[in-house]
């Protein structure tokens, strides 16, 4: 907000640019704005740590059903705490990373501290070098990620070439036992195929801090499935990140009425 | 034994004069007493390495959902009568920030692993200060007095075991040493924590917050305080709770009783 239309910028006929605090411009038609001379700039680097944190505090709140515990825990309910209740494994699973981009390669940098074996699929392989510091192995095809991965994770940018990007087809691939994890933009995901499969537990769990739209319907069936957590878009909600955001923000912003170099133009 | 049942007692063991060992789940024995086992000629066993990296993921789990206020996050996402997701709500980042990891064995060395993926700085206070490289190999810095690990830290982490010497270990004046915008994570015992004075703690916000895996006893009496606080996340002692760990445990188990029935030594026999 406020949503960029023809009209707002119209109205305002000297604007030179636009500070976007974040770094996804999915919401942005940029083609438009460009026509009018007008600059976008994002803060790539103030979003980066604590959105990779959130995608390992949602996988491991999933494979540990740390919600569900938490219920448990606090129920009126509750008389013992039943012994043959189980989680699943985080340390040494395979995590397929989807988009290995700053954030995505951040979140492979905490997963091999938990001596995960990681996967990952991009538009370009990263270098050697890049690679070894994280141990990760490049899948130039997604089919050989989604087959072997016990956590897949979703770190892409949402375009027209990754909308829908994980449908019935790929879910279909995943191992019954794994979990899907969305840090990137609810549209990368078919929701409709997501609901089904969690239905008929062709994955096991599914954890997401984006979806289509924000917030659901009230009466979305994500919303009453046991085998999902879902999170309000909080990727980047820390004091220290807000702060940054709007650090950068502003440094972008300054530079373009500056006529300086731009550090994140779009 | 599952979960300190049954509770080995004299009457039990009087009833049981053919016992040879008592296998015991998990790495704690604080519920076992183990001089009255050894004058009825019965042995012990644990399950000590077995627990560790489940019992650190959980830690770490612990730690970001806090920080991150995921389990209020999640029922607003949820909730029925949330139409928009507000702008001005804020956790605090993970990343960067100062762990405080109080008892440094084998599940706190695995926390401050894991730590390290996240840039965290680590300070630690152990019995006996750990060796150089391992110290380097995780970045941890070595606080003699527990006090100074306290006052600088920003997640403090128990993973001690608990002995008459760790026994509300954390207390009121431990508490007031902690930054106000500390949060304190325990995956030990609940008896490690004045549980009283955490209560207080959190309703003056002397800490900004606590997640516990343990408490005592365990499930906590459904009108404690703990259970009503906002700023608190408690989890059903789930630290070994992973299929595969289970299994590992009770193979642990099975291996120490057939020994124990044997004659043979006994793995893990304490």
């Amino acid at each position: 907000r406020p949503t960029i239309d023809q009209e707002l910028l119209e109205s305002l006929p000297n604007l030179k640019v636009i500070g976007n605090s974040g770094v996804g411009v999915d919401h942005l038609d940029l083609k438009m704005i460009s026509n009018f001379g007008v600059k976008v700039t994002n803060t790539p680097q103030a979003v980066a740590d604590p959105t990779a944190d959130i995608g390992m505090a949602l996988m491991l709140a999933s494979a540990r059903r740390l919600v569900e515990g938490c219920q448990t825990a606090v129920s009126p309910d509750t008389k013992y705490f039943p012994v043959d209740w189980l989680g699943v494994e985080v340390t040494r699973a395979t995590l397929g990373i989807i988009g290995m981009g700053s954030i995505g390669y951040r979140v492979a940098q905490r997963a091999r501290a938990f001596d995960m074996r990681i996967l990952y699929h991009n538009r370009n392989r990263r270098r050697k070098e890049e690679e070894e510091a994280v141990g990760a192995h490049y899948c130039e095809k997604m089919e050989d990620l989604l087959q072997q991965s016990d956590f897949v994770m979703l770190v892409v940018n949402l375009t027209p070439e990754t909308h829908k990007l994980i449908g019935k087809k790929e879910l279909g691939l995943m191992k019954p036992t794994a979990t899907l994890v969305n840090i990137s933009r609810g549209a990368v995901i078919d929701q409709d195929a997501l609901v089904e499969a969690l239905q008929n537990k062709v994955i096991r769990a599914a954890a997401l801090d984006v979806t289509y739209p924000e917030p659901l319907p009230r009466d979305h069936p994500l919303l009453k499935l046991s085998n999902i957590i879902i999170t309000p878009h909080i990727g980047t909600a820390t004091v220290q990140a807000t702060r940054m955001m709007a650090e950068e923000a502003i440094a972008n912003m300054l530079a373009v009425l500056n006529g300086q170099p731009i550090p994140s133009e779009v | 034994m599952w979960y300190h049942k049954p509770v080995i007692n004299e009457e039990l063991l009087q009833s049981l004069p053919n016992l040879k060992i008592v296998a015991s789940s998990g790495v704690g024995i604080d519920h076992l007493d183990l001089n009255l086992l050894s004058s009825h000629g019965v042995k012990a066993s644990n399950t000590p390495f077995v627990v560790s990296t489940d019992t650190a993921d959980l830690g770490m789990a612990l730690m970001l959902a806090s920080s991150r206020r995921l389990v209020e996050g999640y029922q607003m996402a949820v909730s029925r009568d949330t139409e928009y997701f507000p702008a001005d709500w804020l956790g605090t980042e993970v990343s960067g920030a100062t762990l405080g990891i109080v008892g440094m064995g084998t599940i706190g060395y695995k926390v401050a692993e894991r730590a390290k993926g996240f840039e965290m700085k680590i300070l630690y206070h152990n019995r006996n200060r750990r060796n150089k490289e391992e110290e380097s190999a995780v970045g941890a810095i070595y606080c003699k007095k527990i006090d100074d690990l306290l006052q600088q830290s920003d997640f403090v982490l128990l993973s001690v075991n608990l002995t008459p010497q760790t026994h509300k270990l954390i207390g009121k004046r431990e508490l007031e040493l902690m930054k106000p915008t500390a949060t304190l994570i325990n995956i030990s015992r609940g008896l490690v924590v004045d549980q009283d004075a955490l209560v207080e703690a959190l309703q003056n916000k002397v800490i900004k917050a606590a997640a516990l895996d343990v408490t005592y006893p365990e499930p906590l009496p459904r009108d404690h305080p703990l259970l009503k606080l906002k700023n608190v996340i408690v989890t059903p002692h789930i630290g070994s709770a992973t299929k595969k760990t289970r299994r590992l445990m009770m193979e642990n188990m099975t291996e120490s009783i057939q020994a124990g029935l044997t004659g043979l030594p006994i793995p893990n026999e304490v």
